[in-house]
This record gives structure tokens, sequence and C-alpha cells, in this order.
């Protein structure tokens, strides 16, 4: 069974739900993202994806559009991140998602890319770009290999896209909790429940909920209709705002451990 | 119609043209391009859709625009015949309205009120600023920081039209980032309003929809050549930012063999600084702004900046299509530096009294190259894309005047 699938077996039999927390790797450097990745952990999540940095990330909003700019000044590339996620394994296996946007995977060599990926340990990629029509090569070979590829669903999503993502999808659905890009939103969206109930319906795997979730009251309502949320902006807000590593360490690990009170409440 | 004149069957129907185009969004945005594809295909095959789009076309754009020989520019550069397909006489003074009118009529179809738009020299911008408001329509257009600078005589225009400019603040300032802002802006906004993008770019089905409504450019050449010269040109010959006028020209002549197309990229300062739009001829194949295409990009799939002295080929990416017919080897893609382009620019203005926009200027430039080599019987159509109004102000300072 997959670090994924063993993740979401665990937290059903425990009747909770999943927090997957999502950082910039690179932002502000590599050694910031072990330190903040163990910090994570420590604190309660059960999943960590990591974004890959991309020159013109079209489906982020403004904080982590500016994470991958500072996360590419400093050099950060997917084979140094591949090759974090190897020394992470060293001493983790909490699960590990890559976000990326469908170029540096494509320049990387697709293939090369699944490969290398799975030797570090990572479990599962997003590309947000590449949707089912486009992701049939790469879905092939990593469905094959054993990566998960994420596929994601939107308020915009009809019936018939939501069965073939459904269909494609592995290790979980990416449900877009919301029709813009990512970023920290006050509410969550209306109708959710209904939207992700069917999803639910068509689907065998867990649906968690992405983009806007800000902070504990939005991830308990967001857990409440899902099988877990995605954070990401709201942390990587706290990165930009600290230069000190010990403050932004303790910021970031206190939230975490606020999020996912709140959604062990969600029940 | 003749087969010959409806060439391509590209793209297939999940809007490749060979490895290239395709729909690399966000799933966000998948509905509303099956739903553009549908109205587009229904629209196309609507009579009453197309008697409208051909009135506003002839009534308001002013089409057709005239295919004018350059009798001074061919004598004096002494080789073959040189044609100018006048789309700087449209309304707006480029062809950028030829494809802001047809998306206009198509947003109507949809019931949706608000349109936006990039722009890199403002044209594009200028163009659906015009068609937003003929058509009654709230129109925001995302244009580079960087270029509202260069070409402030555009940003007003575009305000005058009842437009909101929103400046463009990330990465460069110039059209990539615009691109990917008004994308942005669409993934937030996409049940309500419909992006009319100003090249042959972006995910299917914009490649084919604006390389459609821009075809008419070739299609007119085809009548207006065969009625001057009794017989097709040997080359057509246009600058190539995304691509757009090149595509509407070339487009008619594809499975026509003996007409060789050649696209003018902008070389820059000069391929060997780097500093240059020239992804075709320097490029390599990748993803972005939701296509498969050639772009310019760094050794980890980065998107390079590019660099070219007219704001309409400052772009790291190029129309899919035009890809293709490159690697098929239907079409040459050449460069023009920026000091040639300002050589055509100077040159147009002298002899013939035409003073071109800067991205006509490098297909001029070219011409100017290659037309002393060719027979005095051959015969080259070049696409005169827009006016250079626009552009005086840059030239000028660029030549040290004062105005």
């Amino acid at each position: 069974m997959s670090r994924i699938q063993s993740c979401f077996e665990k937290l059903k039999s425990e009747k909770k739900k999943a927090l997957v927390a999502f950082i910039t790797a690179g932002d502000p450097d590599l050694d910031s993202t072990k330190s903040i990745f163990s910090i994570m952990e420590k604190n309660g999540a059960d999943i960590i994806e990591l974004g890959v940095p991309f020159s013109d990330p079209l489906a982020d909003g403004p904080v982590i559009q500016a994470a991958s700019q500072r996360a590419l000044k400093n050099g950060t590339n997917l084979k140094k991140i591949i090759h974090l996620v190897a020394e992470i394994r060293k001493s983790s296996q909490l699960p590990i998602v890559l976000m990326t946007s469908y170029n540096p995977v494509f320049v990387y060599g697709q293939k090369q890319f699944v490969d290398d990926a799975l030797k570090a340990g990572v479990d599962g990629v997003i590309i947000p770009d590449l949707p089912p029509e486009e992701a049939g090569e790469f879905s092939a070979d990593a469905n094959e290999k054993g990566l998960d590829n994420v596929f994601l669903l939107a308020p915009t999503s009809t019936e018939q896209r939501v069965r073939m993502v459904a269909e494609q999808s592995r290790g979980f659905i990416y449900y877009v909790s919301l029709t813009g890009t990512t970023g920290v939103k006050s509410k969550v969206s209306e109708n959710l429940k209904g939207k992700v109930q069917s999803i639910k319906n068509v689907a065998h795997l867990p649906v968690l909920v992405g983009f806007g979730i800000s902070g504990p009251e939005q991830a308990q309502e967001a857990a409440q209709v899902s099988d877990g949320v995605i954070v990401g902006s709201a942390i990587v807000k706290l990165i930009e705002q600290n230069g000190n590593p010990q403050k932004r360490d303790d910021q970031i690990g206190d939230f975490v451990s606020r999020v996912k009170q709140a959604i062990s409440k969600a029940g | 119609m003749d087969k010959t004149l409806n060439p391509s069957l590209l793209p297939d129907q999940k809007g490749h043209f060979g490895i290239f185009g395709g729909k690399y969004v966000i799933e966000t945005l998948m509905p509303a391009l099956e739903e553009l594809e549908q109205v587009y295909n229904d629209a196309k095959n609507d009579p009453a859709f197309q008697q409208q789009l051909n009135y506003y076309l002839k009534q308001y754009v002013g089409r057709p625009t005239p295919l004018y020989f350059a009798e001074n520019l061919t004598r004096h550069l002494g080789g073959a015949k040189i044609y100018l397909k006048r789309e700087d006489l449209t309304h707006t003074g480029a062809h950028k309205i030829n494809n802001t009118i047809g998306s206009a009529l198509l947003a109507l179809r949809m019931n949706k009120k608000r349109v936006i738009a990039e722009t890199g020299a403002g044209q594009h911008g200028v163009a659906t600023a015009t068609a937003a408001s003929l058509f009654g329509l709230e129109c925001d257009v995302f244009m580079g920081e960087e270029d509202m600078r260069r070409q402030a005589l555009n940003v007003f225009r575009m305000r005058l039209l009842g437009a909101k400019v929103i400046p463009v603040t990330s990465g460069t300032r110039t059209l990539k980032d615009a691109t990917s802002e008004a994308i942005r802006n669409w993934i937030t906004t996409v049940e309500t309003t419909h992006y009319i993008i100003g090249s042959v770019v972006g995910p299917h089905p914009y490649p084919m929809i604006v390389r459609d409504f821009q075809k008419i450019i070739g299609e007119e050449v085809t009548g207006q050549i065969m009625e001057a010269e009794k017989r097709l040109p040997d080359v057509c010959v246009a600058c190539v930012g995304g691509g757009s006028n090149s595509m509407g020209l070339f487009y008619p002549f594809v499975n026509h063999e003996n007409v060789r197309l050649i696209g003018v990229e902008a070389a820059g300062l000069g391929i060997q600084t780097g500093k240059h739009g020239a992804t075709l001829s320097h490029g390599r194949t990748g993803v972005l702004h939701g296509m498969m295409s050639y772009l310019l990009y760094d050794d980890d799939g980065q998107i390079k900046e590019a660099h070219s002295i007219s704001a309409g080929l400052d772009y790291p990416g190029v129309g899919c299509e035009h890809s293709h017919l490159q690697d098929t080897g239907r079409a040459q893609y050449v460069s023009i530096t920026d000091e040639e382009a300002l050589d055509g620019f100077k040159l147009l203005s002298r002899v013939e009294g035409i003073i071109p926009a800067l991205e006509s200027a490098h297909a001029i430039a070219h011409v100017a190259r290659m037309a002393p080599k060719m027979k005095k019987d051959e015969v080259i159509v070049v696409c005169l894309s827009g006016r250079g109004d626009k552009d005086v102000n840059q030239v000028a300072d660029r030549m040290g005047v004062e105005l």
C-alpha cells in the first residue's frame, strides 16, 4: 500500500480528516524547507505538498507567486527539490506530493521525472495545467510505476468531467473550492457541501478541499463536508512575513497545530 | 470551396497541431473552453452570425483593405515586385480588430457582458476596447507597466474608449505577464467573462478561432493578387510575435506549396546577446499559457524574458500552428534586429509615405533584405499589420529627437 493510501486508511479508521500543508520548496531556501517540513510534521500535518517554483504560475495568486520568485532567485529547481525529498526521506515517512506547473516536468523529461521522483520518495504529483485531456502519456507512466497523479476538480466542472477525473485521479481528488487562483479568502464558498457530495457519489478516492482555506475556521467548515483540507497561502504568508527562522517556525507550528485541532473537531 | 483554399484540417479534435497546441490549463477553465468551442462551431455554421460579422467588417472596420503595389519600394530595392496588404488602414490601425469584432460577437452569443484582454503594444487592447464599446460590453485590459510606459498613447486611447487598463507589475512587466494576469483574472471571473486573446496563442480553441477571424487577410490577398498579377505570389512575408497577422496571411496559402511563407521574428539586440524574441528560430518546445509550442526558457524550464524594440513582438512564446508549420517545413522563420527594424521603419516612411508599426517594420526590413536578390517578375506580398503612429514617440526618442 502506498504512503498516501495508508495515510487515508489510518485517518479513516480514526475517523479523522486529513490536513495537507503546502509550502513552496526553496522559499526562502531549501534548508528552511527541510526545517519547516519537520515543524509541520510535528504539528500534525498528514501530507506535505511541496510547490515547485515556476516563472509563470497561472493558477497561483500573489502570495505563492511571490514565494516562487523567492525560490527561483536562490536557484531552486526540480532536480534540487527531488534531492531534498530524498534527504527528508532519511528521517520521515510522511507522504509527500509535489505541485508543479507542467513545463519544468516536461523539460526535465517526464519519464525521467517519474523515475527520479519515485526513487527519492515522492508519493504523488499535482500538475494543475496538465488536465486529463493532455495527461495521457504522463499518467500512464506514473500509474504504472506508482506515482499518484492527482487531478483537480473545480466549481465549474461539469458532471461529465467529474466522472472523468474521478476515474483518472490517483491518491485523492483535489477540489478547488473557489473559482479563482490560490490565495486566502475569508469565507468558504457556498454550496461546498453539495459539490463535494456530488464528487463523492461517483469517486472512490478521498476528496480534499483546497484554494482559499485561510485558517482554522474555514478548515473546519471545509473538513466537515470532505475528507480533508489543503492549506497553502496562509502558511506561505507566515514565511514571507518572518525573516527570523525561529519565529517563523514557531508561528507555522502554532498555525498548523491550530488547523489540525479545528479539523479534528469536524468529525 | 476549392479544397486548395481550405487547406488545413488542423487542429484535430483535441486542438492539436501535430504535437503542438492542446489545452494545458487548470480544470476551472476547461468547461469554459468546451463551451467556447461549441459556441464557436455553432456560430461558424450560422449564416446569420457570418452575415453580422461581415457587416461590421465591411462597414465598421473598413474591409476589404487594399493590396497596394509598392512601386517606389520595388524600384528602390530593384528586385521582386512588392505588394503591401494594408491592414494598417483598418479602423484602429491594425489587424487586431478582425479578431476582436468576431470575438465580441461570440461573447454576446454566450451572454457574457464583460470581456478582458491582454495587450503588448496596445493594439489588441485598443481593438478589444473598441469592440466592447461598439457592442456595449464592459472591458478590462491587462498591460505590463513597462509597455504602458512605451505605449502611453494607446493607454489613453483605451481609456477614452471606456476600458479599464490594469497595470501588470509582476515579472517582466510586458506581454508575457499581462497574458498571465489576464488568464488569472479569467480563472476568477470565468462564469461572467469572455477572454479575448489577441493572438493565435493560448489553449484550444483560441489559436483556431483567432486564426479563423484573421484568415480574411490571406483570403482577400488571394483574390486581389489574382486580379493584379493573374497568379499567386511567390512569397508571403509577415512579422511574428504571437503570430496572428502572419497566420491570417499564411493560412489560405498553406496548401499552395509554391507560395513560400516567411515569418519574421524579433532578433532584438541580436540573437547572440540572448535579448531577443526569436522563439521559433531559437526556442525549444515547451508549455506556456495553455499550449504546447516553441518557447524561450532556461535549462530548468523557467520562461525567459524576451526582448524587442516593438512591444508586440516582445513575447517568449508563439502561436502553436506556427510551430507546426516550422516543424513540417511549410514555413520558414527568420529574425530581424531592432536596428534593422528601425531602418525598415524609416525606409517605408520615406519611399512610400507609409509609416509602419515597428512590428510590421520587421517584415519590411526582411523584404528589403530579400527582394533585391529576387527576379523582377517575382512577387512578394507583405502584411503591413499596423500603422506606426503609436511608435513615433519611441522612434524619435531613439533617434535623439526631442518632440
